[in-house]
């Protein structure tokens, strides 16, 4: 295991040819729906329902998609946080789906979680150095003097006061519990780390403090993250590639230019008109989807989006559109993929 | 144009056991009839109660202060009786909230909900109501009214609850809608069709809107007007194309310049506004800004500035007492 050696920074990813830090094949993540009185299952909510995704070392990959669409679900999995129901997850060059606990343990250190919610997330009776510490005890690293250490040095990377460690959770701002939460995340010194949600929580002017130093210790810390989102200008502002999800599925990947510029779904063209941006005057044409995203307990034949398709024909009701390679780099799963077009 | 609501000096206070809490410290705010106010701030800083003041929604230990000033349509709604009160509450002026599933009541239908609303300010029988509420629940875009009047709001969406809560608040041809967040708990598709539901029936109806967001994307694309609040105080007003393309409060600058937005360079870190927000237990003296203010020098630290004008904007900075300060905006950021 030489996944995460710091002193050899990783170039920009996803050059031709490079193995991929995290590997998703063909991956469903299945919650059982339990009804009646017998508590029997009535059907799967199938959150995650057939991911493939490569995961290139030292690049930032945006996951983004609306609520229910599965994203957390599917980051969760990666992490084999929640087991997944079927298909293969590799972490440089290890199949992890299978692996047993101890050596899935062993495998944690050198990937990590930054929740959501910093509240719910850190357990208020800890102080912040034994929350943050609690990893290095956990996996027994270091000596005690080395651990307090190694968590004042953490805290100052994530702009902590590393005097503050004896204090508790509630003592500290919504952005300073965030960067608690990050440094938790970053004292062991992962090579991956899965972002759910890290500043959907957060005021604007908090949030553009958490982005810029989740931007800056990837650049320190040579990592690589799966950035898992809602809001597509954020994700678009700290990702290289952008993954979006559908419904359990990924509709399209690509470089996050080719996502913004040129976008080939018409779910992430819609997505994308859908935003509203903050310059009055410059009204776009607006793509309104008509309806909700149907229920992931029963999804639509074929593909999963002609519910809501503004381009749908027959045919995507009967065959599931494939994700297939469209463009250099750009991978799409549509019929008629590249035909909705939005004037800009 | 005419003021119909005119907000002045209102101070709206909490008293705890902490301390005073002064949510609301002076709030000066215009919303003309036909026009969309848009309030934009971050958390904390009264925007929420400022529209709830407004709507006379504030129970102790929360308190409008002497001295506030709420004009509606020429009378002061603080100085009027509570019967006169109801009859303006919920008829010409009418709120929806940010969560609608907490505003609706779970164990009626929806039609029920809405023809409750018809039936409070109009003199109709049940029958017109759930007529009327048929009606409605067809503007707002509700599918297959008839059928979904007998729905429960559990049985809807996000997005068809907060339609509902429209449906309601538009039963009796509101003059002012007040819009607490109402598109911040649905997701980005569903919010598109709920603000283009908004700007059509302002459109049709002529309905005025006061609409509370924390999101500057739902400004820019709803608002005539913004006001900017930072602790407890507006601290910029002016027309939504004057205050996004020359903010001439620092604060509202730094605000447009800390949000991503699409096809921004990435080579440029984010705009951070240092510190946070201080606490309405103990504003800072002087401007409240100042403590995070990169242009803050000792007047600022000492004495609180007034809204000073300028051309057509309001800024209450000291930078703008000799005029217009240099400033970016959003023109500049994103090109």
């Amino acid at each position: 295991m030489t996944a995460v050696d710091q002193s050899a920074p990783q170039p920009r990813a996803a050059e031709e040819g490079a193995a991929p830090l995290v590997s998703v094949r063909g991956v469903h993540t299945h919650f059982p729906v339990r009804g009646g009185v017998l508590r029997r299952t009535v059907g799967q909510v199938r959150a995650v329902d057939g991911v493939d995704l490569d995961i290139m070392r030292g690049e930032t990959l945006g996951l983004v998609g609306e609520s229910g669409c599965g994203k957390s679900t599917l980051g969760r999995t990666i992490l084999r946080l929640i087991p997944p129901t079927s298909g293969q997850i590799t972490f440089d060059g290890t199949d992890i789906t299978g692996l047993r606990p101890e050596r899935m343990k062993a495998m944690r250190r050198h990937m990590q979680l930054i929740f959501q919610d910093p509240v719910g997330s850190l357990n208020p009776r800890m102080t912040v150095r034994n929350i943050i510490g609690e990893a290095l005890l956990a996996h027994g690293l270091h000596s005690r003097q080395e651990r307090h250490d190694q968590v004042r040095d953490i805290m100052r990377s994530v702009g902590l006061d590393p005097d503050a460690g004896g204090r508790y959770p509630h003592e500290f701002s919504g952005g300073q519990r965030q960067r608690i939460g990050i440094a938790r995340a970053l004292v062991l010194r992962p090579g991956f780390i899965v972002a759910d949600e890290p500043v959907s929580a957060l005021d604007v002017s908090i949030q553009s403090q958490v982005l810029n130093l989740l931007v800056d210790l990837k650049r320190r810390f040579a990592l690589t993250y799966l950035f898992v989102a809602h809001d597509l200008a954020v994700v678009d502002y700290v990702s290289d590639r952008v993954a979006v999800m559908y419904l359990g599925k990924v509709v399209e990947i690509a470089d996050s230019v080719s996502i913004r510029e040129r976008p080939l779904h018409p779910y992430t063209v819609a997505l994308l008109s859908a935003i509203p941006q903050p310059r009055p005057g410059g009204a776009r044409q607006r793509i309104v989807l008509a309806g909700d995203v149907p229920s992931p307990l029963a999804p639509p034949s074929g593909c999963r989006f002609r519910t809501r398709c503004p381009i749908a024909r027959p045919v995507c009701a009967e065959l599931e559109p494939p994700l297939e390679s469209k463009a250099p780099g750009q991978s799409v799963a549509c019929h008629f993929s590249g035909e909705l077009e939005v004037a800009a | 144009m005419t003021a119909l609501l005119d907000v002045k000096n209102l101070r709206t206070h909490f008293h705890t056991t902490s301390g005073v809490y002064r949510a609301v410290d002076g709030v000066d705010l215009t919303v003309h009839a036909g026009r969309t106010l848009c309030v934009v701030g971050e958390s904390g800083s009264g925007k929420s109660v400022t529209a709830l003041s407004v709507m006379g929604l504030i129970d102790a230990p929360g308190q409008v202060q002497p001295g506030s000033e709420i004009v509606f349509d020429g009378r002061d709604l603080l100085r009027l009786p509570e019967r006169q009160l109801r009859s303006i509450r919920g008829r010409d002026i009418t709120m929806i909230f940010q969560e609608p599933m907490t505003s609706l009541d779970p164990v009626y239908t929806v039609g029920y909900q809405i023809a409750e609303a018809v039936r409070a300010h109009n003199d109709v029988d049940r029958k017109g109501a759930t007529e009327r509420a048929i009606e409605l629940m067809r503007l707002v875009g509700i599918p297959s009214p008839e059928r979904r009047i007998h729905d429960y709001p559990h049985q809807m969406s996000g997005g068809m609850r907060q339609r509902v809560m429209i449906a309601a608040a538009l039963s009796c041809d509101p003059k002012l809608l007040i819009a607490d967040e109402p598109t911040t708990a649905l997701d980005v598709t569903i919010q598109a069709q709920i603000l283009e539901l908004m700007k059509d029936l302002r459109d049709r109806l002529g309905t005025a809107i006061l609409m509370i967001t924390h999101d500057l994307g739902v400004v820019a694309e709803m608002a005539d007007d913004v006001a900017v609040m930072y602790a407890g105080k507006v601290v910029e007003t002016g027309s939504v194309t004057d205050v996004f393309n020359r903010p001439q409060h620092p604060y509202t600058e730094a605000l447009l310049q800390s949000v991503p937005v699409l096809g921004m360079s990435k080579e440029h870190p984010l705009r951070v506004i240092q510190g946070m927000v201080p606490s309405p237990l103990n504003w800072p003296t002087g401007c409240r800004f100042a403590p995070r203010c990169t242009e803050a020098f000792d007047r600022c630290r000492e004495e609180l500035p007034p809204l000073f004008t300028v051309d057509d904007q309001r800024s209450a900075c000291w930078l703008c007492e000799t005029g217009a300060r240099g400033s970016a905006g959003v023109e500049e950021i994103y090109r």
